[in-house]
């Protein structure tokens, strides 16, 4: 029986891959547990900065920043791209480019012209093949993104929509809904979509200390900034969860195929002996 | 004694919150004492101590390097900057961001001679399999 030699290499194969595939699932779940509270603690900020800049668009300031004004005219959109660095995370960066690819040749009908921004390795793998304007790339971004990681590849692009090279800036990134769901998401980062509470209020300024002009200005980038770390922090515990998701059933499909390997090779073993048996048997009767 | 809400905060975390009876920051134009009831400020930082007074008469020093001061009459935010930020730094980094994209497209063209090379290969090979498979039919 030749069969049953290669079942078993077989089975200790699959074996040790399992043991790669449930270590990994393990990892990203304790990882995932981080993430997720490095995306709880950003939240604040991100609040408190909205409010901030609420009150700062509402108030009667003489100064309108450009961020707040939307542009009629369109002909160049720009793209800030969140994806993973590394992958073995199931479909999560494929759902976020098909829908990004959508979006473009949306605009791309409409004859405007794009302008991308990529975060992390397989949007820019992606972007290699599909072909784009890429303009700036932030990558190896770690399991614990960090601010100043992202700030140069973002301020090219709100540079741009200054020098009004591009009219529109969304961030595309992977919404963290819960565990199970991850939801590809585009938001629209310039011009700043204004808050209806914003509306109601009275009216009151602040008192600037230095130009009204030059702190605003500060406030807006960090505002923009704030909303691109907090998509590359959803996106961080997108990738974990969705991972955890992946190797869970790459674990299961190994244990299943090892159980049907099993009884092959016990088959197998089992038609040799009988083989032998009546070889033997035969044999002793030719005698 | 009336206090003041005091919340310290950065892109990545929560830093501090609480009251106080009194806070001292770095502002960019100089050192500012907020007590409550303040009108509505709001101003840069420059790196620096931030220094709430507390209740019982505790003091608390926040390092924030630098970041945006904003002055409500019962509350007090600072939206703390992660590292020290300066406009030289800024384009540096964005520089660096550029030059990134454009190696990537650089890359980008070798990788595709690599794709059309391997594509070639591919198609040789069946080639090569065709021909042997006509061979053992003739004879």
């Amino acid at each position: 029986m030749a069969g049953a030699k290669e079942i078993r290499t077989q089975i200790k194969s699959i074996g040790s891959t399992r043991k790669i595939t449930k270590a990994m699932e393990m990892v990203a779940a304790s990882k995932m547990r981080r993430a997720q509270e490095r995306m709880q603690m950003a939240r604040p900020y991100a609040r408190r900065m909205r409010n901030v800049v609420a009150h700062a668009s509402s108030a009667s300031a003489e100064y309108k920043h450009p961020y707040l004004s939307d542009r009629e005219q369109i002909n160049t959109v720009g793209y800030i791209v969140v994806s993973s660095d590394r992958g073995l995370c199931g479909g999560l960066n494929s759902n976020l480019f098909r829908k990004l690819v959508v979006s473009m040749s949306d605009w791309n009908d409409k004859g405007v012209k794009m302008n991308v921004c990529v975060i992390g390795k397989k949007a820019s793998a992606f972007f290699k093949r599909y072909g784009a304007n890429v303009v700036s790339e932030a990558t190896d971004l770690g399991d614990a993104p960090q601010l100043e990681r992202l700030v140069g590849a973002i301020k090219i692009m709100m540079d741009d929509y200054i020098e009004g090279k591009i009219d529109r800036l969304f961030v595309v990134y992977n919404n963290f809904v819960n565990t199970m769901t991850q939801k590809p998401t585009i938001e629209q980062l310039i011009p700043i979509i204004p808050s209806e509470e914003a509306e109601t209020q009275h009216h009151w300024d602040y008192i600037y200390e230095r130009e009204a002009q030059e702190i605003i200005d500060t406030l807006m980038t960090r505002y923009i900034e704030s909303l691109v770390y907090q998509a590359v922090a959803d996106n961080n515990a997108c990738e974990q969860a969705a991972r955890m998701v992946a190797m869970k059933s790459a674990t299961d499909n190994a244990g299943k195929l090892i159980d049907e390997l099993q009884l092959v090779y016990n088959k197998a073993r089992q038609a040799a002996i009988t083989q032998e048996l009546s070889e033997i048997v035969g044999g002793a009767a030719a005698v | 004694m009336a206090t003041i809400q005091v919340d310290i905060v950065s892109a990545e975390q929560e830093i501090w919150s609480g009251e106080g009876t009194m806070v001292f920051a770095p502002g960019e134009v100089g050192e500012l004492g907020i007590a409550p009831g303040h009108t509505p400020l709001i101003t840069r930082l420059n790196p620096g101590d931030v220094r709430v007074v507390k209740e019982d008469g505790e003091e608390e020093f926040i390092f924030v390097s630098g970041g945006i001061l904003e002055v409500q009459p019962h509350h007090v935010t600072v939206l703390s900057d992660t590292a020290v930020r300066g406009h030289d730094l800024d384009e540096t980094a964005a520089l660096e961001a550029k030059k990134k994209a454009e190696e990537a497209l650089e890359d980008a063209a070798s990788e595709m001679d690599y794709a059309q090379a391997q594509a070639e290969l591919a198609s040789t090979i069946a080639q090569i399999r065709s021909i042997e498979k006509l061979r053992k039919l003739r004879k």
